[in-house]
């Protein structure tokens, strides 16, 4: 079967005052319909800038981004892409948030995709409150409803529960394989947070520091739902931050 | 502590004591030219009666009008170009930088020049005051969109026109009505220097020809209160447009 994804030797560099700085180093890999890959690595290693080069925000230098097969020029609906920062539209209320990707439905698939929706995420009830009445838990759930609103076939997440605390950061993985469960997409996951790797992907991917190439594979066959203390699990985390360079008997951890 | 049935106080205690101050003042320098407040009330009641001040006051909300929103109208999509294409900005922006800081004031005698006695020249004075703030007020609510509005727009497919008016438009619209509250305010107050000049009417003339026309400074300072009175309305009308959902996120993030 052709791979939902492929990335051929995609290299990215970028021009600084100080000199061209590459970031991306001849990368290729591939990405099957309905898989979650993670992508880890250290800070500033080029993750985000990878990620964007999939979605269409960015051109590589060299190499292509195939979709379907199709080459990769413009991001659009097909997938959707989740940054760290929710970005809902300050000046509508939830639900003119959620139809906003929405081109010529009726008005009544309009009203049954927002209560659909709308309850997958938890925020019945939500419907007239704006994004700054939200919490960034609430507000992220909302960023993801309205992605999903469009039938993408792809979710591109940059750190998307990055900015939430801990115990917010654990549900929304939670609530995120539960809506995954239901609906099927290829997930792209961009994180530093190898626990949340190990917890959600089917395969992580390891990327050097910049420029990045990809260091080392695991692939996580434990079914889900996960117990973050399985052995296995805990055995690949340990794995994995070593791979990071990080000896967590030091005292030091992700 | 100062609302409820105590907030009259705050609004109207400096207002009571300015007055007491004032009527002293006359009182005890004895000057037999500068007003008392009830001599100002007295020819405050005289012109309303004769239905001067409603004309005065209707004249310069008219012309007024007229140059603020034929300003705003250039304004606006000027603005919306420089703030969006880097060229535009590039190539408008010295100039509007470079003309800014000339009072309108200054533009008197270019204006009855081109423009002659009339309302042509106080509504080219009001229209080069207002449309300033208004330029430069939309021009930075455009350039400072968050990216990541325009993001999320691109990855739903959002180009040309639906862009605009969907994301770029609503995105920029505090800033623009910020500018529009502020050019409507320097407007109100060109438009009295204009028309102490140019016309036979409206606030500015019923000042400066109560003045020459035999030393009214009570029918003076009534115009002058009537000015403060109607700015502070308009300012009040603005503040309104402020409030409103479309507006309003901006100053609640």
């Amino acid at each position: 079967m052709r791979p939902k994804i492929e990335i051929r030797s995609v290299s990215k560099t970028f021009a600084t005052r100080g000199g061209p700085v590459p970031v991306l180093d001849d990368l290729s890999f591939e990405v099957a319909d309905g898989e979650f890959v993670a992508v880890i690595g250290p800070s500033g290693c080029g993750k985000s800038t990878l990620l964007g080069v999939l979605a269409g925000f960015e051109r590589p230098d060299r190499g292509e981004v195939r979709v379907d097969g199709e080459p990769v020029r413009e991001p659009g609906r097909k997938g959707m892409f989740i940054f760290q920062q929710p970005s809902l539209f300050p000046w509508l209320d939830l639900e003119q948030n959620l139809v906003f990707g929405l081109n010529g439905e009726s008005a009544e698939a309009r009203r049954a995709l927002v209560a659909h929706y709308i309850a997958l995420v938890g925020l019945d009830g939500f419907e007239r409150a704006f994004p700054n009445q939200l919490s960034g838990g609430m507000q992220q759930r909302a960023e993801l409803a309205r992605a999903l609103m469009v039938k993408p076939e792809i979710l591109y997440l940059d750190e998307p529960f990055g900015a939430l605390d801990a115990l917010t950061r654990l549900r929304m993985r939670v609530e995120l394989l539960r809506i995954l469960s239901r609906e099927r997409h290829t997930v792209l996951l961009v994180t530093h947070d190898v626990e949340e790797a190990l917890h959600l992907a089917d395969r992580v991917l390891v990327l050097s520091p910049r420029p990045a190439r990809i260091q080392h594979v695991v692939e996580v066959t434990l079914p889900r739902p996960r117990a973050l203390s399985d052995p296995l699990l805990i055995e690949l985390k340990a794995g994995l931050l070593r791979e990071l360079g990080v000896d967590e008997r030091a005292g030091e951890c992700s | 502590m100062w609302s409820g049935r105590l907030a009259w106080i705050p609004l109207l205690g400096p207002v009571a004591l300015l007055v007491a101050i004032w009527h002293v003042a006359v009182a005890l320098s004895g000057s037999p030219i500068f007003p008392t407040p009830w001599q100002v009330a007295v020819g405050l009641g005289d012109l309303a009666r004769r239905g001067l001040l409603l004309k005065h006051v209707v004249a310069s909300l008219f012309r007024v009008t007229c140059g603020y929103l034929l300003a705003a109208a250039l304004a606006i999509p000027i603005g919306m170009l420089m703030g969006w294409f880097a060229t535009a900005h590039a190539f408008l922006n010295p100039l509007v930088q470079g003309l800014r800081p000339i009072s309108p004031i200054a533009w008197i005698p270019l204006a009855i020049l081109w423009f002659g006695v009339g309302d042509l020249s106080p509504i080219f004075l009001i229209f080069l005051s207002s449309f300033f703030p208004m330029v430069v007020g939309t021009a930075a609510g455009v350039m400072t969109i968050d990216r990541k509005y325009l993001r999320a727009a691109r990855n739903f497919e959002y180009r040309g026109f639906r862009l605009f008016r969907s994301v770029i438009l609503p995105a920029a619209l505090p800033q623009i009505v910020t500018g529009m509250r502020i050019g409507l305010g320097v407007a109100w107050l060109v438009v009295v220097a204009a028309e102490m000049i140019a016309v036979n009417s409206g606030l500015g003339y019923l000042i400066i020809d109560s003045r020459n026309a035999g030393n009214r400074y009570d029918l003076v300072v009534a115009g002058m209160l009537t000015i403060g009175v109607v700015g502070f309305l308009l300012d009040a009308l603005m503040r309104g447009l402020e409030r409103l959902d479309e507006v309003r996120w901006r100053y609640e993030a």
